[in-house]
């Protein structure tokens, strides 16, 4: 039953991934932890091995459709463990709850400004093309 | 010397890098809001090149995590990773023939969810 679980969140985690571009992890660990039964650490780590299989077949699939900037993703991630050496070094001297509290306003002020976006733009429905380059 | 483009896009990676590296996302939840805002890219654009930046950004930190820390269970990932491949496939194919706003509304909604978590302990 636990088994089952963990496949059907495992599953969903790739809808999601696959519909607004995110890795999925959010739905992979815990699907590790609770219903397979490894530790935080484990889970999180295990959970990155999987993120990188989904995005990475997320990103094939997205590029067939035209929806894939190559030159940019290369940027942003060649340039990402730079954040991550600098998101440690906040970490170990910014309390957890300061941290979590400006995330979620970030996330509040993304989703706020998304909305007003979408709403206001007219609209254009129907298959995967590329809109802007 | 970098064009502004590609400062803009340091800056990006930059930032996913360090929610990657503060709370383990991947850093989808702000390269997509980002290249939809500052860019102006649409959605599907945006949620493709935010999957091909994650695979990067993931794969030096599971190499670093897995090389280092042995905390990997690569078996119990590559099994799970059958039915997360399955969802994706069926994500992106669902993408293509929904509306490019319904993905900014479906996003505004899963930052909404990720706020409320992060703040309730």
């Amino acid at each position: 039953m636990d088994e089952l679980l963990a496949v059907l969140l495992a599953a969903a985690g790739g809808v999601a991934g696959g519909l607004v571009g995110v890795g999925g992890g959010v739905l992979f660990v815990p699907a590790l932890s609770i219903f397979l039964g490894l530790t935080q650490v484990e889970a999180e780590s295990t959970s990155l091995l999987m993120i990188v299989l989904v995005a990475l077949v997320g990103a094939y699939r997205q590029n067939s459709y035209g929806n894939l900037n190559l030159r940019d993703a290369l940027t942003i991630g060649i340039l990402s463990p730079l954040g991550v050496l600098i998101g440690v070094v906040i970490a170990n001297n910014v309390s957890e709850q300061v941290l979590r509290t400006c995330f979620a306003a970030l996330a509040l002020f993304f989703a706020y400004q998304l909305l007003r976006r979408a709403w206001r733009s007219p609209d254009q429905a129907g298959q995967g093309r590329r809109e802007a380059e | 010397m970098p064009t502004e483009r590609t400062l803009k896009l340091a800056a990006i990676g930059t930032v996913a890098g360090i929610f990657s590296g503060l709370f383990g996302v991947g850093g989808g939840t702000v390269i997509v809001p980002l290249l939809i805002l500052w860019f102006g890219y649409g959605e599907r654009l945006a949620t493709g090149t935010s999957l091909a930046a994650i695979v990067i950004i993931g794969t030096l930190g599971a190499i670093a995590q897995g090389g280092i820390y042995g905390n990997v269970h690569v078996e119990t990932g590559l099994l799970l990773s059958i039915p997360a491949i399955g969802g994706v496939v069926l994500g992106t194919a669902i993408q293509q023939r929904i509306s490019q706003r319904a993905v900014s509304f479906i996003f505004a909604a899963l930052l909404i969810a990720i706020a409320i978590e992060l703040v309730i302990p």
